[in-house]
């Protein structure tokens, strides 16, 4: 199996740098990271990659058992990690990804050394029983899990694909730029275990220093949700981004940048 | 690009009345336009004033236009709504342009997809088209389909998002009635493959009683068989048969009942028993044919004529002497074929022996022969001979059987129905046919018991089970 194709993996930015992991999560791929990989890619040797299925990743290498639990997308950080010969990461997760740090750090063959939890939020799922507010009711999660397993939600999914087809060279002329393309199973699949997981329980057992970065509003990580993931993990920093929403790689690209660095630096110091 | 004149502009540079157009491509009834102008004499002031006259006023065209208009900051927040959107909200201008955002306004799973999908490729393509979401309204939803771009400054920067929404309740019911057509359509495609799963079964384990389970033990000789079913989906007309008559005595039959299916199966059985307690009766093979004669044109007479072809035989193991006497007659069959030890392939005729259960009356002639160490008696089906093979799909033919046979010989009767096997497999697709072959043979000295052996294979159309063979 190789690795590096089936997970896309792009390596950038200064090659003696320290490395930075960065994992997108539900719903893109790497591309999540355009605008962040130039504040970066002077400091830090930058490892991107699209999680089997996602992005241009080798579709022919899912399958939905192994990608129908968070695991299934940690053993994937694990391989790369191995394969690229990475020791001592810093690992970046985004939203769902942050989780899958957690449970990569935590694995025997674990190669991560720092974790950041961009926007991480372990349960989506509001469970009242225990007066926790995750952000959405079952309704809703099944509302959005409906829309990608009816078909009239194709679309948003499957952007206009256009492969270089030598045959029709004047398709490649036309070739916009594709982000985010995603086959409808794999995202059903990706939206499942994203979306109806609960992983609390594994915030505790992680070890390595952890940032956990949020912004200052987020729909779909609310702010005592951050604040719960910070008081779980031994020993986490909790930053609060100045910006809101819930892709600050995107909308403050400078301020994420700027926090990821003084963390992977203060890591560095200790 | 268009030269009638100014285009009427918003008087606030943050609205954009063309999005609903998709942007600022023009929209398709452009070029006519043009041309009933021209037509006119390109009257063009007249055209404008009288627009203008309809139009109030850009405004206006912003505020009441079919479909909802928001511009918001890149945090979300809303900076410009239309008139046409709150009302669909059933809100107020005040309580939502800087206090509301475009996430705010939608469902919760309609977050969920603006954060992890919408805004992330906006923000990366710099527009998106036509996504399902829906809005949330105080005493319900309403399905909209969004398009949005993005305004950015001089140096790229983005500033503001404007998203128009239109109405979808008619596109999102229709789409629903798709996608139950759809999952009946599954529904019915997963019945009928289910049906058709359990026919097969049913059929195999009806062709497999036409079909002894088992061969039995022959003094002294050795016995194999085959049966190749061409479709899991229709029953075969190919029977065959052996068994013990008497202290002294085996018969054997193999034959083609002509037509497949139910009909077909329903002759084989007939046929079958029939053959059986003829040979009880009188197992002479010329006496066991006329009977299955009667007994068919007597039981399919009319419009439903059945026959079919068939060698029945008997045969006479001398313990004294480790040889086997074949008597035998045919109806319409092949003939069958000795492989002798040195490698000499004969052919049984009988000759003038007619269909079975065509005529009142048939009459058969018998053959005989004698099978000694290492020879071998084969019948078979014209699935055989019949498949076409190589490139020009010819007939694979009884000299090229012939031949076969004789490159193997001497060849035992379960190596010449494994052999030939073999070769039916390799015939693929040029095999159209139900196939079934019966080999009998003495052992060469030194090789098999005198308690003899069995061999059975059947196979459905493309893999073949494992073979038994009887203890000794």
């Amino acid at each position: 199996m190789d690795v590096r194709r089936r997970n896309n993996v792009v390596v950038t930015g200064r090659a003696d740098g320290p490395v930075l992991l960065l994992a997108h999560g539900f719903g893109c791929d790497q591309s999540m990271w355009r605008l962040l990989v130039p504040a970066l890619a002077d400091e830090f040797r930058l490892v991107l990659f699209d999680y089997t299925g996602c992005g241009a990743s080798e579709r022919g290498a899912w399958n939905a058992e192994r990608y129908g639990s968070l695991q299934g997308y940690a053993a994937d950080v694990t391989e790369i990690c191995e394969e690229l010969g990475l020791e001592d990461v810093t690992f970046v997760g985004h939203s769902v990804s942050a989780m899958v740090g957690v449970l990569a750090s935590r694995s025997e063959r674990n190669r991560i050394g720092s974790l950041v939890l961009l926007v991480p939020n372990p349960r989506y799922l509001d469970a009242p029983e225990e007066g926790y507010r995750g952000g959405f009711s079952a309704t809703d999660v099944e509302e959005l899990l409906t829309s990608l397993e009816a078909n009239p939600g194709w679309p948003q999914w499957l952007a206009p694909v256009v492969i270089g087809d030598p045959d029709r060279p004047e398709l490649s002329s036309e070739l916009e730029e594709v982000f985010c393309a995603a086959d409808p199973e794999v995202v059903r699949v990706f939206a499942r275990a994203t979306f109806l997981t609960d992983s609390r329980a594994d915030l505790p057992g992680v070890s390595v220093p952890t940032l956990v970065l949020r912004t200052a509003q987020d729909a779909i990580a609310p702010l005592a949700v951050s604040d719960l993931v910070h008081r779980e993990i031994p020993g986490s920093r909790l930053v609060t981004l100045e910006a809101t929403g819930h892709c600050p790689q995107l909308s403050a690209p400078e301020a994420t940048a700027r926090a990821v660095r003084e963390f992977a630096g203060a890591v560095k110091r200790r | 690009m268009r030269e009638a004149g100014p285009t009427p502009l918003p008087p606030n540079g943050a609205s954009h009345p063309s999005a609903c157009e998709n942007g600022s491509r023009r929209g398709p009834g452009a070029e006519s336009a043009d041309r009933r102008r021209a037509a006119r004499g390109g009257d063009t002031a007249t055209d404008v004033a009288f627009t203008a006259l309809l139009e109030d006023s850009a405004e206006e065209l912003y505020e009441k236009a079919p479909c909802g208009y928001l511009s918001t900051l890149m945090d979300g927040t809303v900076a410009r709504i239309n008139g046409t959107l709150l009302e669909w909200l059933g809100l107020s201008r005040q309580e939502v342009v800087s206090r509301l955002t475009f996430p705010d306004l939608l469902t919760g799973a309609g977050k969920l997809f603006f954060e992890t999908r919408f805004f992330p490729l906006l923000r990366l393509k710099g527009e998106v088209n036509g996504l399902a979401m829906d809005l949330a309204l105080r005493d319900g939803r309403l399905p909209v389909m969004a398009s949005a771009t993005l305004k950015t400054s001089a140096d790229g920067q983005p500033l503001l998002m404007r998203i128009t929404l239109f109405d979808a309740r008619d596109r999102r019911a229709y789409e629903a009635e798709l996608l139950r057509g759809k999952t009946a359509a599954d529904e019915a495609r997963a019945r009928a493959e289910a049906d058709r799963e359990r026919l097969q079964s049913a059929l195999a384990v009806l062709q497999r009683s036409l079909l002894p389970d088992d061969l039995p033990r022959v003094p002294g000789m050795e016995v194999a068989s085959y049966y190749h079913t061409a479709s899991r989906d229709q029953l075969g007309g190919d029977f065959y048969d052996l068994f013990q008559v008497d202290g002294a005595r085996w018969a054997f039959f193999l034959g083609d009942v002509c037509g497949k299916g139910p009909e077909a199966a329903a002759v084989t059985s007939l046929v079958r028993y029939t053959l059986r307690a003829a040979a009880l009766h009188d197992s002479e093979p010329e006496a066991a044919l006329a009977t299955l004669n009667t007994v068919l044109y007597e039981r399919y007479t009319g419009s439903d004529p059945r026959y079919c072809t068939a060698v029945f035989g008997v045969l006479r193991p001398r313990a004294e002497t480790g040889e086997v006497e074949v008597s035998l007659a045919s109806g319409g069959h092949p003939p069958a074929m000795v492989v002798r030890s040195d490698g000499e392939v004969e052919q049984l005729r009988t000759p003038g022996g007619l269909l079975i259960g065509i005529l009142p009356t048939a009459n058969f002639t018998t053959a005989g022969t004698v099978l000694r160490a290492g020879d071998t008696l084969l019948l078979h089906t014209d699935g055989l001979t019949e498949a076409r093979t190589g490139a020009d799909h010819g007939l694979y033919g009884d000299a090229a059987l012939a031949a076969f046979a004789r490159e193997r010989a001497p060849v035992s009767a379960p190596a010449l129905v494994e052999s030939l096997t073999e070769l039916l497999h390799g015939f693929g697709a040029g095999l159209d046919d139900d196939t079934a072959l019966l080999a009998l043979g003495v052992p060469t000295a030194g090789a098999g018991t005198a308690a003899g052996t069995a061999q059975h294979f059947t196979a459905d159309t493309d893999s073949r089970s494992s073979s038994h063979e009887t203890p000794a």
